[in-house]
């Protein structure tokens, strides 16, 4: 019983201790674990496709570019946006947009899924890469970070990086509780059996098809909060942002941490960010981290292969615990 | 648009068609097949490209390279199959997904390694080096009158493969029922293995031919690769008679939206797409 | 005799050029097991699939409540009180029994979208679920893993979540197949039980608990009906027992 208070304490205390990260002052640190927790919102969302759901999309970064892309272009150019409709507006486009090529890509299964959902992605990477829209290939900077007031005075000062640090903070736990929460829900549930056994979830009368549709827009939402978190930080989007690299990197984030745990997704993005911060070092690897791909791509391909449940998975088998689902993969 | 202009585009779109039937042919084979998903399919395209440019730069001559670059990718698609996607074919496409991923970075990193990180033109072979005359000012180059009859030739082979060889035989019977191959002693895993060779050296076949025509840029894969998945959904997958419609459609599309509506020509073959997931989402040729 | 609640007028199903169901008609009462017999490939488990929704027919009409039901998603003939049971076990592997049957019962509540409540703290849903195990006999499972059960008791969980969904027409697609005869007998109780207040169709081959339910018989062979009829009639068809090779198979008690 030690045990569960332990577990259902930890995700507590690792806020907490993330809380107080800032007081080390070191702006690069700060930085990389703002970049770090905005990734993990964009993980888990996935998760919740992917591990809870069981639909396998490769073109989640449409909802991370598409909300950096409706902020830059509300962002007036001298004037701070409000972060108070900016952030829903934002998110509303990004669930509006999953709503509509959703209605679409889960007409498909399997393979052709893959595929569909990577092309509609791709479909907005060239909308954005092609078109006078968004500023082309060069993308849009945002002058001014986005202000959050209430009447005159103001709550949160983006500009100040331990602030944005605490609001991103504040993020990825709300992402992590609302979801926890959801999937504990009878929708969650659905959702779950849905990936196990889709085709008996519709005998015992499940509207399959509408499960599927909210968990791809609330999918796509919160992946469109990471994006606008995203492109607060760095204060400019291009069409990089939305490109398929990106999609596959989150779906390593997710598996490598371990799918349809949720604080998987959490490590992955952790390990990943992290991984990748390693690899480009100059001064640890000098001329090699300039290709620091080839030692990802290489670690990518070795996960897939050998590491099926990720480091949750490895955790479980260091532990002796039997893996939570007894035939994951079988599933299909 | 005169009719000389018209001309030209058609042919333009004909031979893009064809050229992307090469390529997408032997992802929608593999996919069929063994029923897996290979998103580095684009990076073989872009292997044979770079092949033949750096082949034809040490040989000066483009045949030769591309005589001496088709083994090389014969070689590497059977290693690929047996080292790396031997071990996929009964595991989620998930995985399938992630892998191949990977490979794409390697792919793009040991490219950017080996021949660097610029852009490259490929000489067109002085024998075909030639326009044909149309009107008094349009004129349409041989080699891509060329291309387009290689690539007809090469489609009218691989239909022949397939329905008419004791190998095409194995491989439909593969496609449809795994077990009963095996069972009939049939070696699937050899099948399997060229297969998946055949394909890779389609496309590297496909990026080698085109290099002279487009310039041999980094990139290149990736474009290629969507494109073809485009196609494989419009033609359904594992149908090589669909994905020949599918190319040949989307080239067309594509290079008449080019020509008449450039700003949205990008997008046009999305909503191509995403008319026949509404109407067929199992594809024009595909098996419900 | 009561209005029929479920009824197919020339119901007939064609693959390609194999015509799997032709031109059947039968009818389902409450208080009243309907069996269906007939050797394998009759189209049984065909007619099953047509009844709920898991095929299109290519023609003919499935009548529920007098309401034409054929066309209609499986899962929208399902929330209607069509429930079906799975030939081959058809489960939620990984989950516990419990769960199983929970998920069943959850398909029946108006609670799917409150996003914000534990799915467990629905006293109705688990009571549904609970009865559901109860009448199975699997109440002693409830926290085990499905995939860690015998096959007899993921038959016994099959018939669970079909019954957990409070069907008023029962589909049961051999739900015998690979159980113990102490399993068997205790499953033929219930569906005797189940009888007063459903509708059922049941497709089986085990004879004895063929004629110890069925208020009705119908034999199929090569997707058409043979004979239908009560069992005695049926026993004594010239056109059945010569379709059963001297019907030993099924005279035999």
């Amino acid at each position: 019983m030690n045990n569960v208070r332990f577990s259902r304490s930890l995700p507590y205390a690792v806020i907490g201790l993330l809380a107080m990260f800032p007081m080390l002052d070191s702006t690069f640190y700060t930085q990389l674990l703002s970049k770090v927790l905005i990734m993990a919102i964009f993980a888990m969302s996935l998760d919740l496709l992917v591990g809870y759901t069981g639909l396998v999309s490769f073109g989640h970064a449409a909802y991370f570019g598409l909300a950096g892309y409706v902020l830059a272009l509300l962002a007036a150019k001298f004037e701070a946006v409000s972060l108070w409709w900016s952030l829903p507006a934002a998110i509303g486009i990004c669930v509006a947009f999953a709503l509509a090529t959703g209605m679409l890509v889960l007409r498909t299964r399997g393979i052709y899924f893959i595929m569909v959902t990577l092309a509609f992605a791709q479909m907005l990477f060239f909308v954005f890469h092609d078109t006078k829209l968004g500023g082309g290939s060069d993308g849009i900077y945002i002058y001014t970070k986005p202000t959050m007031n209430l009447g005159d005075t103001v709550l949160v000062n983006l500009e100040k990086l331990d602030q944005f640090y605490w609001l991103v903070l504040f993020c990825t736990a709300g992402t992590y509780f609302l979801l926890r929460r959801i999937l504990g829900s009878s929708f969650g549930r659905a959702l779950m059996g849905i990936k196990v056994n889709e085709h008996r979830m519709r005998a015992l009368g499940f509207p399959v098809f509408r499960y599927q549709l909210a968990s791809f827009a609330l999918a796509g939402g919160l992946g469109g909060l990471a994006g606008y978190l995203a492109a607060v930080q760095f204060g400019f989007v291009n069409p990089e942002i939305l490109s398929w690299h990106q999609s596959g990197a989150v779906l390593m984030m997710v598996i490598l941490g371990g799918m349809g745990t949720l604080h998987g997704a959490v490590i992955g993005a952790f390990a990943f960010v992290l991984l990748q911060e390693v690899l480009s070092n100059q001064a640890w690897f000098g001329i090699a981290a300039k290709h620091w791909q080839l030692a990802m791509g290489i670690l990518i391909m070795l996960v897939a292969l050998y590491l099926p449940q990720g480091l949750a998975g490895l955790m479980n088998k260091f532990q002796r615990k039997p893996p939570p689902e007894a035939e994951e993969g079988a599933d299909v | 648009m005169d009719l000389a202009f018209f001309l030209i585009q058609l042919l333009n779109g004909l031979q893009y068609g064809l050229l992307l039937f090469l390529v997408s042919s032997g992802l929608t084979l593999v996919f069929g097949i063994m029923g897996i998903i290979n998103l580095a399919h684009g990076s073989f395209y872009m292997v044979g490209a770079y092949l033949a440019w750096s082949l034809a730069s040490m040989t000066g001559n483009l045949a030769t390279a591309i005589l001496l670059a088709i083994p090389l990718t014969v070689v590497l698609g059977m290693a690929l199959e047996r080292l790396l996607f031997r071990h996929l074919y009964s595991r989620d496409h998930l995985y399938q997904v992630l892998l191949t991923y990977g490979l794409i970075l390697v792919f793009e990193e040991l490219r950017s390694l080996i021949w660097g990180d610029d852009v490259h033109g490929v000489a067109v072979p002085a024998l075909l080096n030639a326009s044909i005359p149309l009107t008094e000012n349009l004129s349409y180059p041989v080699y891509r009158l060329a291309i387009s009859g290689v690539c007809l030739l090469l489609a009218l082979a691989l239909y022949f493969l397939i329905q008419k060889t004791r190998l095409g035989m194995m491989i439909r019977a593969g496609a449809s029922n795994r077990d009963m191959v095996q069972s009939l002693g049939i070696d699937i895993k050899l099948i399997y293995t060229l297969v998946f060779a055949l394909g890779v050296a389609l496309a590297a076949f496909a990026g080698m031919i085109n290099a002279p025509l487009s310039s041999v840029t980094p990139n290149m894969g990736s474009h290629v690769l969507i494109i073809c998945f485009v196609v494989v959904v419009i033609g359904g997958i594992g149908s090589v008679k669909g994905a020949m419609a599918a190319s040949l459609m989307i080239g067309l599309a594509e290079t008449f939206g080019q020509v008449l509506v450039p700003e949205v020509a990008g997008m046009i073959v999305y909503v191509l797409m995403a008319i026949v997931l509404v109407w067929r989402p199992e594809g024009l040729f595909g098996r419900k | 005799m009561s209005e029929a609640i479920l009824r197919t007028e020339g119901l007939t199903k064609r693959f390609g050029g194999l015509v799997a169901v032709s031109d059947v008609s039968l009818d389902l009462h409450v208080g009243e097991v309907h069996v269906v017999i007939g050797p394998n490939g009759a189209g049984k488990s065909t007619l099953t699939n047509l009844l709920s929704g898991d095929l299109p027919a290519t023609s003919g009409r499935v009548m529920l409540d007098g309401r034409d039901i054929a066309g209609l998603s499986s899962d929208q003939i399902s929330r209607m009180g069509v429930g079906r049971s799975y030939q081959k076990t058809n489960i939620f592997l990984p989950f516990t029994v419990f769960e199983n049957a929970r998920l069943a019962a959850q398909s029946r509540t108006p609670y799917a979208l409150r996003v914000f409540s534990g799915a467990e703290q629905y006293e109705a849903i688990n009571a549904l679920a609970s009865s559901a195990l109860e009448s199975a006999g699997l109440a002693h499972r409830a926290q085990r893993v499905a995939a860690t059960l015998s096959h007899g008791e993921q038959r016994q969980l099959e018939i669970a979540m079909c019954l957990a969904t409070q069907p008023r027409v029962l589909l049961l697609d051999e739900p015998l197949a690979g159980m113990g005869p102490h399993e068997s007998q205790r499953m033929v109780e219930l569906i005797g039980k189940l009888r007063s207040d459903h509708a059922i169709m049941l497709i089986e081959h085990d004879m004895d608990a063929v004629f110890a339910l069925a208020n009705r018989l119908t034999v199929m062979v090569n997707g058409e009906v043979l004979e239908t009829g009560s069992p005695e009639q049926v026993r004594s068809s010239p056109a059945v027992q010569a379709a059963y090779l001297g019907g030993e198979e099924l005279l035999h008690e």
